[in-house]
């Protein structure tokens, strides 16, 4: 997954492959056709939206609230995690409830935050940011703990202030447990706010594609879908080029570890 | 005055079940400035506590070091501790130019002066051209050499090192051996260090502490007056290194018959 960025022939081969057997399998069948229209058909609708300009705003409406949630998300659980991981006394007292609260699938408190903070945005937000809190707080909750006693020491030994060590010592070298989290809340986010945009939503692309279902417009609806995709492919990407660059050390490191 | 004094040192633990057990017993010493002072002793016998505690990151349960007078209640500014375990305390983020700097950038000196100081403390170490080398590229002794060069660009009037050789080779050891007495002799820092290895310390030294086993005290101080600079050949060929060599081991051994 890390490492070389070579460009994966095979790969995009077999993906072509599968789109070609969708067009064709459909374009053979009618009544399949229903339910599956050919893939180049979806394309063009998709195509056509784009220019009539009103899925654009549905996903910016969904890139918004992802980006609000999810960096609202990460700023809270590497803070709560980083002092979890430090203070043994405050996750002893904590464990047991995120024990029961991180396996809960998250989509299950959507009622409760459609109770409490009604059907808009602050609800859609409010979901994201829960669910994609957990992966990255176990995770720093981890790298903290994983923290070798003697790299905190060396901090000490240099004089350094409580605030220095976090900054030089304890984010850096939790950083790759941290990143790890990151990335698997990046999906976790999208998945949340595209659902509760399909529960109570009247905007955003979860919205749209459940609107174009029920409108029965199949083609729309896959053309959503495939917006949706292709949001998380980019988002995805752009992530994991991030990654690369500022973790290009750790993962040099493991890299020669595992030889 | 003494550049470092430890006044009736003693450091207890609480074990599993309540029990407390002594790990330092009663130790009372003093380093004058520029000095270049062994503690030796067996495995286990609580001498990185000691040097913990000297070093401000453990505190005593009873007694009080004074650096320069002044008691200390911490890790104090002009003192640095090398650890053994060379791989734990380097910052694999950084390259060795940045592990080096790294003292330096803690007390916000990041001027051109900092890091040129660095760059030749990466030279005197023998590590030119690695400056951007990760410390997980290198080989145990270069590490421990980077480690060193990190201490001493803090500019240290007391660098205290805990076994540094002690998980190196033979060879490797007795080649950062030198480099340590080199730089000691062109930086005039004062040096504390701790080994189990009686030889080491002789070679090393102006002055030695016997530790016994645990609770570690000082069963015997000696001066080490053989000429400088010593050579790993000539100086451990003398009669009088061996003679030394022996009484120290006797004095530890026979401390466990007692």
């Amino acid at each position: 997954m890390n490492g070389s960025r070579d460009f994966n022939r095979r790969g995009w081969l077999l993906f072509a492959v599968l789109l070609l057997l969708w067009e064709i399998g459909s374009r053979s069948s009618p009544k399949l056709q229903l339910y599956l229209p050919p893939v180049s058909q979806i394309l063009i609708t998709l195509g056509d939206l784009l220019r009539a300009g009103e899925i654009v705003k549905h996903l910016a409406t969904t890139l918004a609230r992802f980006v609000e949630g999810y960096i609202f998300s990460a700023a809270l659980a590497v803070t709560l995690g980083v002092l979890l991981g430090y203070f043994r006394f405050a996750h002893s007292l904590v464990e047991i409830v995120i024990e029961f609260l991180r396996p809960m699938p998250s989509v299950a408190i959507i009622p409760v935050a459609v109770l409490m903070l009604g059907i808009g945005d602050a609800m859609i937000v409010a979901v994201t940011i829960y669910a994609s809190t957990w992966p990255v707080l176990i995770n720093t909750i981890d790298g903290v703990r994983r923290i070798e006693r003697t790299l905190i020491d060396t901090g000490r030994t240099f004089g350094l202030s409580g605030r220095q060590t976090l900054w030089r010592v304890i984010l850096p070298a939790a950083s790759p447990t941290i990143v790890t989290g990151l990335r698997v809340s990046l999906s976790i986010a999208l998945i949340l706010v595209t659902t509760a945009e399909m529960v109570i939503g009247s905007r955003g692309l979860g919205f749209f594609i459940l609107d174009q279902e029920r409108s029965m417009n199949g083609a729309a609806m896959y053309a959503g879908i495939v917006l949706v995709a292709l949001l998380g492919y980019a988002l995805n990407r752009i992530f994991l080029m991030f990654e690369s660059r500022a973790m290009r050390w750790s993962n040099a490191m493991s890299a020669r570890e595992s030889l | 005055m003494p550049i470092l004094e430890v006044q009736g040192l003693s450091k207890s633990y609480r074990q599993m079940g309540g029990d407390t057990t002594l790990a330092i017993g009663n130790i009372t010493c003093a380093v004058e400035a520029g000095e270049f002072v062994s503690f030796v002793g067996p495995s286990g016998c609580g001498k990185t506590t000691l040097l913990m505690s000297i070093a401000g990151l453990l505190a005593p349960s009873s007694g009080r070091i004074l650096v320069k007078g002044r008691e200390i209640s911490g890790p104090p500014p002009n003192l640095v501790l090398v650890f053994q375990e060379f791989n734990k305390s380097l910052f694999a983020w950084r390259s060795v130019l940045g592990n080096v700097r790294f003292g330096l950038q803690a007390r916000g000196n990041r001027s051109r002066e900092a890091e040129a100081r660095a760059r030749s403390l990466i030279e005197l170490v023998g590590l030119k051209g690695f400056e951007k080398a990760y410390p997980w590229e290198l080989s145990g002794g270069m590490q421990q050499r980077v480690a060193i060069a990190r201490a001493l660009a803090y500019g240290p009037e007391v660098l205290l090192m805990d076994e540094p050789f002690g998980s190196l080779d033979a060879l490797t050891r007795l080649e950062l051996e030198d480099t340590l007495l080199r730089l000691w002799a062109e930086l005039r820092t004062t040096i504390l260090f701790i080994t189990h290895d009686i030889e080491e310390a002789i070679y090393l030294s102006d002055r030695i502490w016997v530790l016994s086993r645990r609770p570690a005290e000082i069963v015997e101080e000696l001066r080490i007056d053989f000429a400088r600079p010593r050579d790993q050949v000539t100086t451990r060929a003398e009669a009088r290194f061996m003679e030394l060599r022996n009484d120290i081991y006797q004095r530890i051994s026979g401390e466990g018959g007692r």
